[in-house]
């Protein structure tokens, strides 16, 4: 039987330090290289990037 | 002669139901003959239950009893291949409908052993042609009869324009789902479509409230149209909300055939499945919650 864990945040990704406790954080340099960074994470998780709307995002496997 | 015809007819009978059915039959050659077998199984129960009780063989009957018993693996084993076929699914069927292929799948071999047990009194009694007409007429019937009803029955089914509030997708007033990555939201602005589901009535907003229909409806617009995701872009995964105020439902899904009217015609001909079916407005307290 194969285990797969799902609605769990995987990572997120910021500018601004000290913002995020609890899950695994990448921090970028300017908006741009969040993006990337974001977009890095969720294809390799294979999970979705949210938007937290106050310059988080959020990577979470559904 | 009353059994050979039958066990012919019944066999030719589940050949045609499995080939009517596109979408519930995966079509694999291997399969097809799995399926004509037990057909063939039924059909020869079914062809030698009259005769044997005019020959006043009465233990021939229990025979039928054996056969349910054996049917009811099929059900398991359609269940069992579909679930573990899931995984690998771009967009999974659902357990609901699997549920429903798998009854269903049982249910035809019952339905082969009706037909084969009317052609072989027919023919027993009247001869051969009016054999063969009473199994064509009982497979009409069958087909009219089993013939489940489509979302076409139960909803509107029409394009709608979608829009990103932020990271937020809605169509009209449907909340979809939040999309952080402005790459993204631009590929569905390039090929998205978007779909709305107005319920006609009370059972029908509890048929589209059950998530395995939801599903279900899912699965078929993208296996028809075809679906613009990989394993690792879940992003493109469509979606069915619903809105919990009036019950109206979004659908959103980004096809690689581009065509709006496929796939209002695909999401129209999806059945609607038995286990989502309610009934809310047969009850008292239904139909006075609904004015």
């Amino acid at each position: 039987m194969q285990i797969t864990i799902t609605k769990m945040i995987m990572a997120a990704v910021t500018c601004e330090e000290r913002k995020i406790h609890g899950v695994p954080v990448f921090y970028a340099r300017d908006e741009e290289e969040q993006e990337r960074m974001a977009v890095m994470l969720s294809r390799v998780m294979e999970a979705v990037a949210h938007d937290m709307g106050n310059g988080v995002y959020i990577i979470v496997k559904h | 002669m009353a059994i050979a015809s039958g066990v012919v007819l019944g066999t030719l009978a589940r050949y045609w139901m499995m080939r009517r059915d596109f979408r519930q039959y995966p079509s694999y050659p291997h399969a097809v003959v799995n399926h004509l077998a037990l057909g063939f199984v039924a059909a020869t129960l079914g062809a030698v239950a009259v005769p044997a009780i005019v020959a006043k063989e009465y233990t021939a009957v229990t025979f039928l009893a054996l056969a349910s018993t054996q049917f009811r693996e099929v059900r398991s084993m359609e269940r069992e291949m579909l679930g573990s076929l899931e995984k690998s699914e771009m967009v999974p069927r659902g357990n609901d409908f699997i549920e429903g292929i798998a009854r269903t799948f049982e249910a035809r071999n019952y339905l082969v052993m009706f037909i084969a047990l009317v052609t072989s009194a027919v023919t027993f009694r009247f001869g051969v042609l009016f054999g063969v007409l009473s199994a064509i007429v009982t497979a009409f019937a069958i087909k009219r009869l089993m013939k489940g009803k489509i979302i076409k029955d139960i909803a509107n089914v029409r394009s709608a324009e979608f829009r990103f509030e932020g990271p937020n997708l809605f169509i009209e007033d449907v909340h979809i789902m939040n999309l952080g990555l402005p790459e993204i939201r631009e590929i569905y602005y390039k090929r998205a479509k978007a779909l709305i589901l107005e319920p006609f009535d009370d059972n029908a907003r509890e048929i589209l409230a059950n998530a395995g229909q939801r599903q279900a409806i899912a699965h078929d617009a993208a296996l028809m149209l075809g679906i613009h995701r990989d394993v690792d872009t879940p992003e493109f995964t469509p979606l069915l909300r619903r809105n919990t105020e009036t019950g109206r439902i979004g659908m959103i899904i980004v096809p690689i055939e581009p065509d709006e009217k496929c796939l209002v015609e695909a999401v129209k001909n999806v059945p609607v499945l038995e286990s989502a079916q309610s009934n809310p407005l047969a009850s008292g307290a239904g139909r006075c919650a609904s004015d």
